[in-house]
């Protein structure tokens, strides 16, 4: 039987984003449907009826919630190949940590008042990550693994923090930036990240602020 | 395989369901408690990045966040698995961990925590996270299905800690019309022996839980 995969998504969604790359790296064919926030699809809905939120990934009719838990899922099942968690359980335990640890932060949803706050917090994660990448091209060592599918997708975000911050963050983290070119060289990322100026123009453009203030992107 | 450590408190139930996977997996431990008024260099040493515990030290490699403990022992030592074989049972099972541990433990502590106004509503959302659970548990013994597994480690706070909280933060949550199947779930879950050898006494746990709410009670009316 032919695997039946689709993925309820939105673009600015680097929550989303991060399931697309990992389809990509697996090389697995799936339907991609756009999400209007303002309007749930009864799909959505139905998919997803706890938290309504994308991204849902939906593999022969059942649905996946939650991205990270969606990436664990996408990389049991599609196990053929490019593994995104490592095989040692310290390495995968050290993997979830970092995952967990960027979105703990809740950084996309910024009020026009907390967004110098949340910038702050966002290069402030950022100067971790970069403490744990080290000199390894990726935080999967060689290829992509699990934490860099779970943060390359805020690199469709730097603008806007660039922007909430005040400043640059090549300037300030130049061997996160250098990792970012090296993410964004996989065509998996390429073709899956969202333009940095879609997502500006979203976000400071001031769309965003019309959806409700729950919404996971 | 020797060397595993847990820094850990008695009262928190994060540190609590990985001593019971660390038990059901026959794992041998040393158990250190921490004084999180006063934390000792050993916590900051093994989890600088968030200073809290629990933090499970295996061959003195630090692994931190319960539910990440979790899988680490499930990985690590593979009898009496703890998390289901199918991906989407797994799935599933994670899902629902990463919701009661940011809707319903949140809900309930936020019911405690509130006076006058905000309470009535806060129950009211700690209902209805609650209600999830309820339905998940409609028609098996437990959450892993006929042995206890990932999910009822996770949940494995509300039949001791959730009835102090009710007790101490003066409301009632688990009434049995409403929640027939979670309580009888939770009494088969609290009264397993490996299970019950873990909990903190009944005395000391509302002591801790009433010493904390009036610490965040004082912080919250210091707010201007």
């Amino acid at each position: 039987m032919a695997d039946e995969v689709v993925l309820l998504g939105f673009l600015p969604s680097p929550f989303a984003a991060r399931l697309k790359i990992a389809l990509a790296e697996k090389g697995v064919e799936y339907e991609y449907k756009e999400e209007d926030l303002r309007s749930k699809s009864p799909l959505l809905v139905q998919m997803n009826p706890v938290h309504k939120k994308v991204p849902v990934l939906i593999h022969n009719g059942k649905p996946i919630c939650e991205s990270l838990i969606a990436l664990q899922y996408i990389d049991e099942v599609w196990n053929d190949k490019a593994p995104l968690l490592p095989s040692d359980p310290g390495l995968r335990a050290q993997a979830r940590f970092w995952a967990d640890f960027i979105d703990k932060k809740e950084m996309i949803w910024a009020a026009k008042e907390e967004e110098h706050e949340v910038a702050k917090e966002f290069f402030d994660c950022i100067g971790v990550l970069e403490g744990q990448l080290g000199d390894k091209a990726f935080f999967g060592g060689e290829t992509l693994g699990f934490v860099d599918v779970a943060v390359i997708p805020f690199y469709s975000w730097l603008s806007v923090f660039e922007k909430y911050g005040n400043c640059s963050v090549e300037a300030k983290h130049p061997k996160f930036t250098a990792w970012t070119k090296r993410c964004m060289e996989k065509e998996s990322v390429s073709k899956s990240l969202p333009d940095q100026r879609r997502v500006y123009d979203f976000k400071v453009g001031g769309i965003l602020t019309k959806l409700p203030i729950d919404q996971d992107l | 395989m020797g060397g595993v450590k847990l820094v850990a408190t008695t009262q928190s139930f994060f540190c609590t369901r990985v001593q019971w996977a660390l038990k059901l997996k026959g794992v041998e431990y040393e158990f250190i408690e921490e004084d999180l008024r006063n934390k000792s260099p050993i916590l900051l040493k093994y989890n600088p990045v968030y200073k809290k515990v629990p933090v499970l030290v295996h061959h003195d490699t630090p692994i931190a966040e319960s539910l990440v403990i979790l899988e680490y022992i499930d990985e690590t030592w593979k009898e009496n698995p703890l998390l289901p074989q199918d991906p989407c049972d797994r799935a599933a099972a994670r899902f629902w961990a990463k919701f009661a541990d940011e809707k319903v433990v949140f809900g309930v502590w936020t019911a405690c925590t509130m006076e006058g106004e905000g309470k009535e509503k806060a129950i009211e959302a700690a209902l209805e996270s609650l209600a999830h659970l309820e339905k998940q548990i409609e028609g098996k013994k437990f959450f892993g299905g006929e042995q206890i597994g990932y999910l009822d480690l996770v949940l494995g706070w509300i039949p001791h800690w959730l009835n102090t909280m009710e007790e101490v933060g003066g409301m009632k949550l688990l009434e049995a019309e409403k929640f027939p199947c979670l309580i009888e779930w939770g009494q088969n879950f609290i009264h397993t022996p490996l299970i019950k050898e873990c909990i903190p006494p009944r005395e000391k746990l509302i002591e801790y839980l009433t010493a904390s709410l009036s610490y965040l009670r004082s912080l919250a009316a210091k707010k201007p």
